[in-house]
C-alpha cells in the first residue's frame, strides 16, 4: 500500500496529540456532571468554565457569550432557528432572511426549512465571480422586517473570504442580527468579534485539529435568541443537555494552540498553497481556479477541469494515494453540482469537474510536489473516462 | 503471495457479489470494489434494481468489512446510449431485446472493465455463476455454473476473449447455498435480494408504459389476424406484445390465442392456438463465438432461446459469416427474435447469436 497523503483537511483535521493529552482525564477521573453539586461535578464544571473563558478569550468575546454545542452544524441551526423565533416572538413582521448563496448546507438547509415549514422568507445576496458578497449589497437589501443576516466568513468549498467585518458593520447600523459561519475560517484566520462587530458565528473544533462531535456558537450579549433544543437549564437555558466536558476541553485546547501562532502558520501554508495553485494551473489544460486568487483560505486551493467528473478524478487520486475532495461531493455516483459553484456562475457540467485541495500541519512541499507531478496523468484519464462515458 | 493479483470486483451490495470479493480477499489479492451508477428514469432512483442509495450503502458496508476501498462510477450516460436506446430501438424493429445482453458487453464489461484497468487491475471480477478456464495458448473458456440452477453463463456468452482474459469468476464452482454459507461465515450482513426478471432501468413500472414514454411513436395501432389472414381486432403497438402473450389480447375466440408472431411491415400482430406457437427453425446473426471462431461448419449443441428457458438440442449450420440456421429436434415455445441464443456442449459455452427469424 502506497502511504495516503492527506490534502483534505478542509473537510477535517487530526486531532492534535495535545488536545487529546488535555482531553482524557475528563473521560475516567474527573467525569462528574457539571451541574452536580458535589465535588466532582464541580471539578467538571471548573473545566467547562476555564474552557468557556479560553474560548472567549481567542474569539474577542465575553465567557456569558459562548454556547457549546455538539458541532459547526448544531451552532448554525441554534443561531438561524434561535434568532428567527426569538426576533419574530418580539416582532410579528420580522420575517425576514437574508444569506448569501454560498452558505455551508447547515446555514442553507436551515435558512430554507424556516422558509417552507414556518413560513420566513429567504432572500439571496448576490456574489461576484469569487463567491464574495457585495457589503453595499446587504445594505440595499436590509428591510424593517429583516430578521437576520448570515455571511459565510470563509466557504469551504472556493475558500473565498468575504468582507464580514464590513457586512456586519451594517448590519449592526441598521439593528439587524448578524450570524457569520466561521467553521473553516476559525481554522485559519485569527478571530475577533468585536473587532469584526459580529452578533453570531459558528464554530467547530475538528476543522482547527480538535474532536468532532463539539462545537461553539457565539452569542453577543443582548442579541435575541431563543433556544432550539430543550430540557434542562444548561448554557444558560439556549443549548439543553449535559455538556460534553473532555471535548469542550479538546475545543478550547485546540482553538488556543491554532489561534495563537496564526500568522505565522497562514504565512507558511499560503506560500504552499500559492505555489501549488500556480503549478497546477500551468501544468494542465483546462482548469481554472475557483475562489478568489488572494482573498482565500491561506490553506485552500480549488479548481475546476473542463471535462472531467470529479468524482471519478477523486478515485483516480485516492487509488495514487492522495485524499483530496470536491464540491460534488457524493458517495452514489449521481453527482449533483454544487449551489456553490453553480452560484459563482459556473456551468453545471464545469461545476461537476472540481477539486479541493486543502493543506494542514502535516503537509510538506514534498508531498505537494508528488501531488502536483500525479495530478497532470491522473486529470487525462478522468477526461478519456469522460468521453467514454 | 506470488500470484497476487490487483483485480476490481463489481459489487451490487448483494449476496453473490459480496462474497466473490471476500473471497478475492481472502486470497490475498488486492481487491478494489466498483460500482456502476446505470441510468434509470430520473422519478425512479430509488427502485432501479441494481445501483439505488440503498444498494449503494450496502455494497459500501460491505467493502468496509472487508477493508477494501469501494467507488461508484456514474455510468448513467453511456448505458443509457448503449444499453436503453437499443433497447427501444430493438422493439421498434418488431423485436425482444435483452438489454441485459448489451449491458454486460458495453458496460460492465466495457465501460468498467476499461476503467478498472485503467486504474491498474489486470482483472474484472463479478459474482456470475460461471467459470471461466485458461487453457492451451492463452485460450479462455467458458464454463457453466457448478450450480446448474444458477448458471448465469448465459449472459455472459457475448464476452470475446479478450474481456474474458481479463474476467474473474470467484463463484463459478459454489453452489448458491455454499456462497450463503460463506456469507455467513465472513461475517457479512448481507440481505438476501428478491431476484427479479424485471429490468433494472424499469424500476416498478411496466415495460409498456416505460415505452409509451420514451418513445411514444411505438403506440401505432394496427390489426390482429389470425395465420389465415381474418381480423379479429385492434393492437395497441407490436411493442406492447411478446411472442406467446395470450393473455391482454382483447379478442374474443373460441379458444385460447396467443401471440405467434410480429409482422412489422404491415404492423399486424399474428394470433393462434397453442398448437401453432412450436417452431422448429431459426435464424440467428450477430454471433459472438467464446473461443474467436465456430467450431465447425455444421454441428450438434444444445441451445437455449432465452435466460430462463432450458437447452434444447439443435442441429447448427453455418450459412455464412453472419448467419446461421439452427434446427432443432423438437418444436420449441416461443421463439423470440431480439433474445440471444446461446450454444453449450455440456458445460462448455460456444456463444451465441441473436434471433433474427422463426420458421415452422
Amino acid at each position: 500500500m502506497t502511504k495516503t497523503i492527506y490534502l483534505d483537511y478542509a473537510a477535517t483535521t487530526p486531532v492534535d496529540e495535545r488536545v487529546v493529552k488535555e482531553m482524557l482525564p475528563y473521560f475516567t477521573q474527573h467525569f462528574g456532571n457539571p451541574s452536580s453539586v458535589h465535588g466532582l461535578g464541580q471539578k467538571a464544571e471548573a473545566a467547562l468554565e476555564r474552557s468557556r473563558h479560553e474560548v472567549a478569550d481567542r474569539l474577542g468575546a465575553r465567557p456569558e457569550e459562548i454556547i457549546f454545542t455538539s458541532c459547526g452544524t448544531e451552532s448554525d441551526n441554534l443561531a438561524l432557528s434561535g434568532t428567527a423565533f426569538a426576533q419574530r416572538e418580539m416582532d410579528g413582521n420580522k420575517n425576514h432572511l437574508l444569506i448569501s448563496p454560498v452558505e455551508h448546507h447547515a446555514v442553507l438547509h436551515t435558512a430554507q426549512l424556516l422558509q417552507h415549514r414556518h413560513g420566513f422568507e429567504l432572500e439571496f445576496l448576490p456574489v461576484d465571480e469569487y463567491g464574495r458578497v457585495d457589503p453595499r449589497e446587504v445594505r440595499l437589501r436590509i428591510r424593517p422586517q429583516t430578521a437576520l443576516v448570515s455571511v459565510i466568513y470563509a466557504n469551504n468549498e472556493i475558500g473565498t473570504i468575504n468582507p464580514i467585518a464590513e457586512i456586519a458593520d451594517l448590519c449592526r447600523q441598521q439593528g439587524v442580527p448578524f450570524h457569520t459561519d466561521a467553521v473553516q475560517a476559525a481554522a485559519h484566520l485569527s478571530m475577533d468579534v468585536v473587532r469584526d462587530r459580529i452578533d453570531l458565528m459558528a464554530i467547530g473544533a475538528h476543522k482547527f485539529y480538535g474532536p468532532k462531535g463539539v462545537g461553539a456558537l457565539y452569542v453577543r450579549k443582548g442579541s435575541p435568541l431563543v433556544a432550539i433544543q430543550t430540557g434542562g437549564g444548561q448554557e444558560a437555558s439556549l443549548r439543553a443537555g449535559t455538556q460534553n466536558v473532555p471535548y469542550i476541553v479538546g475545543l478550547a485546547q485546540a482553538l488556543r494552540i491554532t489561534q495563537e501562532d496564526i500568522d505565522n502558520r497562514a504565512r507558511t501554508l499560503t506560500a504552499l498553497r500559492d505555489d501549488l495553485i500556480q503549478r497546477v494551473l500551468t501544468s494542465i489544460a483546462g482548469v481554472y481556479l475557483t475562489g478568489h486568487p488572494r482573498q482565500r483560505l491561506p490553506n485552500h486551493a480549488s479548481f475546476v477541469f473542463e471535462g472531467v467528473d470529479g468524482n471519478d478524478l477523486l478515485m483516480r487520486l485516492d487509488m495514487a494515494g492522495f485524499a483530496c475532495s470536491s464540491g460534488s461531493a457524493c458517495k452514489a455516483g449521481t453527482p449533483k453540482p454544487s449551489e456553490v459553484l453553480t452560484a459563482i456562475g459556473l456551468s453545471p457540467d464545469l461545476a461537476l469537474g472540481s477539486l479541493r485541495v486543502t493543506l494542514g500541519s502535516g503537509s510538506t512541499a514534498d508531498e505537494l510536489d508528488s501531488f502536483v507531478d500525479a495530478l497532470p496523468g491522473l486529470v487525462e484519464q478522468a477526461r478519456a473516462s469522460r468521453r467514454r462515458a | 503471495m506470488a500470484d497476487r493479483q490487483r483485480i476490481v470486483v463489481a459489487m451490487s451490495g448483494g449476496v453473490d457479489s459480496s462474497v466473490a470479493a471476500a473471497l478475492l480477499v481472502e486470497a490475498g489479492h488486492d481487491v478494489t470494489g466498483m460500482m456502476l451508477r446505470l441510468w434509470s428514469p430520473p422519478e425512479t432512483v430509488t427502485e432501479n434494481r441494481c445501483c439505488t442509495p440503498n444498494d449503494v450503502a450496502l455494497a459500501r458496508r460491505v467493502a468496509g468489512q472487508l477493508g477494501i476501498p469501494f467507488y461508484v462510477l456514474d455510468a448513467r450516460d453511456i448505458f443509457y446510449r448503449e444499453v436503453v436506446q437499443a433497447f427501444i430501438e430493438g422493439y421498434r424493429s418488431g423485436q425482444t431485446p435483452n438489454p441485459c445482453v448489451g449491458c454486460n458487453h458495453l458496460i460492465r464489461w466495457g465501460f468498467l472493465l476499461e476503467q478498472a484497468r485503467q486504474t491498474g487491475a489486470a482483472f474484472l471480477a463479478t459474482g456470475h455463476y460461471a467459470r471461466v478456464r485458461r487453457v492451451d495458448r492463452g485460450q479462455v473458456t467458458l464454463l457453466r455454473g457448478k450450480d446448474l440452477g444458477k448458471d448465469q453463463s448465459y449472459i455472459l456468452s457475448v464476452l470475446t476473449q479478450t474481456q474474458m482474459a481479463q474476467t474473474w469468476l470467484p463463484l463459478g464452482d459454489y453452489k448458491k447455498s455454499d456462497v450463503r454459507a460463506l456469507a455467513k461465515r465472513f461475517g457479512l450482513s448481507v440481505a438476501e435480494k428478491a431476484e427479479s426478471q424485471d429490468l433494472c432501468f424499469l424500476g416498478n413500472q411496466d415495460y409498456r408504459d416505460f415505452l409509451v414514454r420514451y418513445s411514444p411513436d411505438l403506440a401505432k395501432p394496427g390489426l390482429i389476424v389470425n395465420q389465415s389472414g381474418e381480423v379479429l381486432g385492434e393492437h395497441r403497438g407490436l411493442a406492447f406484445y411478446t411472442i406467446g402473450q395470450r393473455k391482454g389480447l382483447g379478442v374474443a375466440a373460441s379458444e385460447p390465442l396467443y401471440v405467434i408472431e410480429k409482422a412489422v411491415t404491415d404492423n399486424m400482430l399474428i394470433v393462434g392456438s397453442a398448437q401453432s406457437l412450436g417452431r422448429t427453425v431459426m435464424e440467428i446473426a450477430g454471433f459472438n463465438w467464446i473461443s474467436g471462431s465456430p467450431p465447425a461448419g455444421f454441428f450438434r449443441a444444445e441451445v437455449k432461446i432465452r435466460y430462463k428457458a432450458s437447452p434444447a438440442w439443435a442441429t447448427v449450420t453455418l450459412m455464412d459469416s453472419e448467419k446461421s440456421r439452427v434446427q432443432f429436434d423438437y418444436p420449441q415455445r416461443d421463439i423470440t427474435p431480439g433474445q440471444r441464443a446461446v450454444f453449450y456442449q455440456d458445460e462448455l459455452v460456444l456463444g451465441g447469436g441473436t434471433i433474427d427469424r422463426v420458421f415452422l
